[in-house]
């Protein structure tokens, strides 16, 4: 399905996320608050979004920005659904209810961001030592280890 | 008779996990009662080391990711800076690009057969799925002297055009692969001991596979009808005519069986590349040395030989990628391993974990 397509019929089915679609690299992204992350996933998957393809999030240096990339069948399309969460309280509901698949893949991000799912039913490590230090993919870990390459041109 | 629960560990270093993985297995007798994949063993950081690269330097990093597969991950990344670049690709270099890929899906799917088989006793299938094998590991040595990380897909096209005789050799290669793969298909899947190691066991209904992200052919086996060649067509595939072969039960002789017939639809793919490939560039052009594209994410996946490898980048408008996220098959593909393997033997769950043929590279990245 065209990208085109796919925002006419979000808004047609749900007007109050109409405004915060929008459309760039060919990609159609929903950015909703946080309060209303998983209604709108729900929503989502309602509406034909059966496959939860991807969790992650990105550092934004005053922020994280958690990214969620769906996936549809039916409707022959992916989109993502994307949320900020502010440092000082990285929480941000748990999707494990409405795909299964949600389970590693934010175990993994609370691994490497720190941030808190709640609801999730097993939140540990799963890529990392239970008794490591620190949250490597945010941008002030630090780590001696860390080589910064030159460009090489 | 009282029985007392056995807690097992296996692994990480032992040779029927296909990797560095370790199971935490809870045995009542040997049937399985409860498993837990413990992984990250192989865990090196590509994606945090991404982002202390410039966007070339990271193709190399991709070749370790699933290393049976490295074209994939080649490809995948690739076709993110692309999105993210706006470079346009010559059609020859998507040519090559689709034909190195599905010899690579040949490749890996021998490893896949080649596991099941040698899991359930049959180390004679996995000898013949390996001869296999090595040839398409010889072809892509000719053409870009690796015979497992490659580094032959770059942003904009391919490092090198085909090789003089290269073109002669594929199609050998081609025309006598689909021959050999029945001949492990009667020797194999319709041997009675293979039947009765695989079928029925550890069976994954489409309803789970979906909902757990499942994909590639670990889904196809349980009837799941999605493939992005066909599904979410990228490069030149919408010009060629193949199938998508479907398993009915969703166990593991349906997986595996499945892995066969993709690679004769993946015969199918090369010769007709082969057949409308005509010469051109295999490098965009006016790429500048150094890419620095401008701010924003983009996604892009490819249907790899696990299922569907996505990789999300977000540049900053900078040299370097700000963000590299590698979406997985065989990590999400992994995590069903505990819905499926409760309730069968202990040497069963060996089997069933092979068949989800997982690349602990890949797993960890």
């Amino acid at each position: 399905m065209r990208i085109e397509e796919l925002r006419e019929r979000v808004c047609a089915m749900y007007p109050d996320l109409c405004p915060l679609f929008s459309i760039e690299f060919g990609d159609g992204t929903i950015a909703v608050p946080r309060e209303r992350i998983h209604a709108a996933a729900a929503d989502l998957k309602d509406m034909g979004f059966d496959r939860l393809g991807m969790v992650t999030a990105v550092d934004r240096g005053d922020e994280f920005e958690v990214v969620y990339r769906l996936q549809s069948r039916r409707l022959a399309a992916g989109m993502f659904l994307k949320t900020a969460v502010p440092y000082s309280e990285p929480t941000v509901p748990t999707m494990c209810d409405l795909w299964p698949a949600a389970n590693w893949q934010e175990r993994e991000v609370y691994d490497l961001f720190g941030i808190i799912f709640e609801g999730h039913p097993d939140l540990r490590r799963i890529l990392l030592p239970e008794d490591w230090v620190g949250h490597p993919l945010r941008k002030d870990y630090e780590d001696e280890r860390i080589i910064r390459r030159p460009d090489y041109i | 008779m009282a029985t007392e629960e056995l807690t097992l560990n296996i692994g990480p270093s032992h040779p029927s996990t296909h990797g560095v993985c370790r199971l935490i297995v809870r045995l009542d007798g040997e049937i399985v009662t409860h498993v837990e994949p413990v992984i990250g063993h192989l865990h090196r950081g590509i994606e945090k080391m991404a982002e202390n690269r410039t966007y070339l330097q990271v193709v190399p990093l991709t070749d370790r990711l699933d290393y049976v597969g490295s074209m994939y991950a080649n490809w995948a990344y690739c076709r993110a800076v692309e999105r993210l670049a706006g470079i346009r690709v010559p059609e020859r270099a998507e040519y090559i690009r689709v034909i190195v890929c599905e010899l690579q899906r040949i490749a890996s799917h021998m490893m896949g057969i080649g596991s099941s088989a040698s899991d359930t006793g049959a180390t004679s299938a996995f000898l013949y799925a390996f001869v296999q094998r090595e040839m398409v590991v010889d072809l892509f040595e000719a053409l870009c002297g690796a015979r497992l990380t490659y580094n032959y897909v770059r942003p904009g096209g391919v490092a090198f055009d085909l090789p003089d005789g290269w073109v002669e050799q594929c199609r050998a290669f081609v025309a006598q692969h689909p021959a050999a793969m029945l001949e492990i298909d009667e020797f194999f899947f319709g041997n009675a001991i293979a039947r009765a190691r695989l079928k029925g066991i550890g069976v994954l209904d489409a309803e789970t596979a979906v909902a757990w992200g499942v994909s590639g052919p670990s889904a196809r086996g349980s009837s799941v009808d999605w493939d992005l060649r066909r599904d979410d067509p990228y490069s030149v595939y919408p010009r060629f005519d193949f199938d998508v072969p479907l398993g009915s039960n969703g166990d593991c002789y349906d997986r595996a069986r499945v892995r066969l017939w993709e690679c004769i639809e993946s015969c199918r793919i090369i010769e007709q590349a082969l057949d409308q490939m005509e010469p051109g560039p295999i490098m965009a052009d006016g790429l500048p040395r150094l890419l620095a594209p401008r701010p924003g994410d983009a996604y892009d996946h490819i249907e790899s030989a696990r299922g569907s490898l996505g990789v999300y980048l977000v540049s900053d408008g900078s040299a370097r990628p700000y963000r590299m996220k590698v979406r997985s098959p065989a990590f999400c593909n992994l995590a069903v391993l505990p819905q499926i393997a409760v309730g069968h033997t202990l040497s069963d769950l060996l089997v069933i974990l092979g068949s989800l043929d997982p690349v602990f590279g890949e797993v960890d990245r």
